[in-house]
């Protein structure tokens, strides 16, 4: 195949022309900016809108604080915050870490032999009806009081986007890779590593990336049950407290790392699945 | 095509068959009943040949492909690859398969897809395994180790294919219907150098085609089939000159064969 008229390469079609070249740059550089700018933008008013209706209509703080009240707080109060923020951001973690590796593991065990997947997807399904808010309560009396039923309730909560996803990325392989397979006489153990889990991936980061803000969900929602610490405490006591500039503070703190968690996620899955098309896209 | 391959090769025509069968029949049970895919195929390969198969679809072109690969257990007849059973010809990795639309895995670069049969079922120790660098030459992609499936045209990923097919040094090179979802400039160029790596490896070839130009211009032999059940039509034998060019597809004697496939063919 020494024909090498087809344009292997695209060396040739590029032509020098500086001044085309740096308007394209230029408008590349200001469609990048716009993009970073017109949310910062939208937030910006936002806040400015929310401020002056406070203002204007005298809202009672205790019903809607000012946002220059939440941003004292913030401040003011970042050590009780973070005290606060710890907890919850272990738990979130530790649960997203055993509600993943359950469920890759199960996901793997139901690929494996479908009769595993039979008998127990149906008790999975079951266990995913059951409200949140009626797992806690079970939880706690199960395992009590300390950050084992908050871990928990994070990890029940990513198990099964993870599980139904990975099942399905382990198992949808193209029927020519599975030829290719057979042909090279490889084991299962093979078909395994080099075909379903790489096939699998771009599944598993959709479902990691549900998993990153549902886990500090549950461990939020689980701290609202017998908990004197972490940012489900702290809403409960701040609620009750009528202390509303501090509930505030406190939702800003768990939606932002939440955010930087799901973050982290998305940073992996572009680090990893460089390859992917529809990733790339 | 000057890259020297670095695996010895045995003579073009040793006189020995690469494939035979012996009434080889495959039927599929489905709910709407059975269906024969292929019934009382006889047919012999000799080492080294070019052999095109060509017919209408549901003719079972890539069903008999697939027996001689090994993915399909006939119903009935018996089939040998190099003289043994097909899973002992695939186990001894004399097998390369090239499909319709590639399969490369598309989270591997172009270097990790040629080199991925000496990775799995035991292809490290292959004694007749290839260079990646030297097949990436011959099929006209070196330089291209590192791109990624998604940035290849579809003849690229298909020159990709073929590599992947040869590393293992297979003696039987199993292709269905390769170009098939090709433009017909590139679909052409492919052809040509198809001969060359032909003639350069040795390798016995069965191309699966429903392009009755494809199937004269590059077998030795054109088997045809005809459909429902799949059964050999005729076997024609094609007298062209060697090295095929492009241009002799313009000769009456390539006219007239097109022509004489294409009349059988209307008569399946």
């Amino acid at each position: 195949m020494a024909n090498q008229a087809e344009p292997l390469t695209m060396a040739g079609a590029f032509v020098e022309d500086a001044e085309a070249q740096a308007r394209f740059l230029g408008r590349k550089r200001y469609l990048a900016w716009r993009r970073r700018l017109l949310p910062v933008i939208a937030v910006v008013l936002f806040l400015l809108a929310w401020w002056q209706a406070v203002e204007q209509f005298d809202i009672k703080p205790f019903i809607a604080p000012s946002p220059v009240a939440v941003a004292h707080v913030l401040i003011d109060r970042f050590d009780v915050l973070m005290a606060n923020l710890l907890p919850t951001a272990i738990e979130a973690v530790l649960g997203f870490l055993l509600g993943n590796f359950a469920a890759i593991s199960l996901a793997t065990a139901f690929v494996w032999r479908k009769t595993m997947e039979e008998a127990l997807f149906p008790i999975a399904v079951m266990i995913n009806t059951i409200p949140v808010v009626a797992k806690a309560p079970i939880l706690v009396l199960l395992l009590g009081n300390g950050m084992e039923p908050k871990i928990a309730i994070a990890a029940i909560i990513c198990f099964f986007p993870t599980l139904v996803n990975m099942t399905r990325g382990l198992r949808d392989v193209r029927p020519e890779q599975l030829e290719l397979m057979r042909i090279l006489s490889a084991t299962p153990r093979e078909v395994f590593l080099r075909i379903r889990v790489p096939n699998a991936l771009p599944y598993l980061f959709s479902a990691l990336k549900i998993a990153a803000s549902t886990a500090v969900i549950g461990a939020i929602v689980g701290e609202w049950i017998g908990s004197t610490k972490g940012i489900g405490a702290l809403i409960i006591q701040s609620t009750y407290n009528f202390d509303s500039p501090l509930l505030y503070a406190t939702i800003v703190v768990g939606s932002t790392f939440s955010a930087l968690f799901f973050g982290v996620v998305t940073f992996a899955e572009g680090r990893m699945l460089r390859w992917n098309v529809t990733h790339n896209a | 095509m000057t890259a020297a391959l670095s695996r010895p090769q045995p003579p073009a025509a040793d006189g020995r068959e690469a494939v035979r069968c012996e009434r080889v029949t495959v039927r599929f049970t489905t709910e709407r009943g059975t269906v024969t895919a292929l019934e009382n195929i006889d047919l012999a390969i000799p080492s080294g040949a070019f052999l095109t198969l060509l017919g209408p679809s549901g003719c079972g072109k890539s069903t008999l492909l697939r027996v001689m690969a090994d993915l399909i257990d006939p119903t009935g007849g018996t089939i040998s690859v190099m003289g043994d059973v097909p899973a002992k010809a695939r186990l001894n990795r004399e097998i390369g398969f090239v499909f319709q639309d590639a399969a490369l895995l598309p989270w591997r670069n172009v270097l990790d897809n040629v080199t991925l049969p000496l990775e799995v079922g035991g292809g490290k120790a292959l004694p007749g395994a290839r260079s990646a660098q030297e097949l990436l030459g011959l099929v006209g992609l070196a330089g291209w180790e590192t791109a990624y499936p998604h940035e290849l045209s579809g003849g690229m990923r298909q020159r990709v294919a073929i590599a992947r097919a040869l590393i293992s040094g297979p003696r039987l090179l199993l292709m269905d219907e390769p170009f098939g979802a090709l433009d017909e400039i590139t679909r052409d160029r492919l052809n040509e150098e198809l001969l060359e790596v032909w003639q350069s490896t040795g390798t016995t070839i069965v191309f699966v085609t429903h392009s009755i130009y494809e199937a004269a211009f590059l077998g030795q032999k054109v088997l045809l089939l005809a459909a429902r059940p799949g059964r050999v039509r005729e076997l024609v034998p094609v007298t062209l000159p060697t090295p095929r060019r492009l241009a002799m597809r313009e000769t009456p004697e390539f006219v007239a064969l097109a022509g004489h496939l294409r009349r059988v063919l209307e008569s399946c």
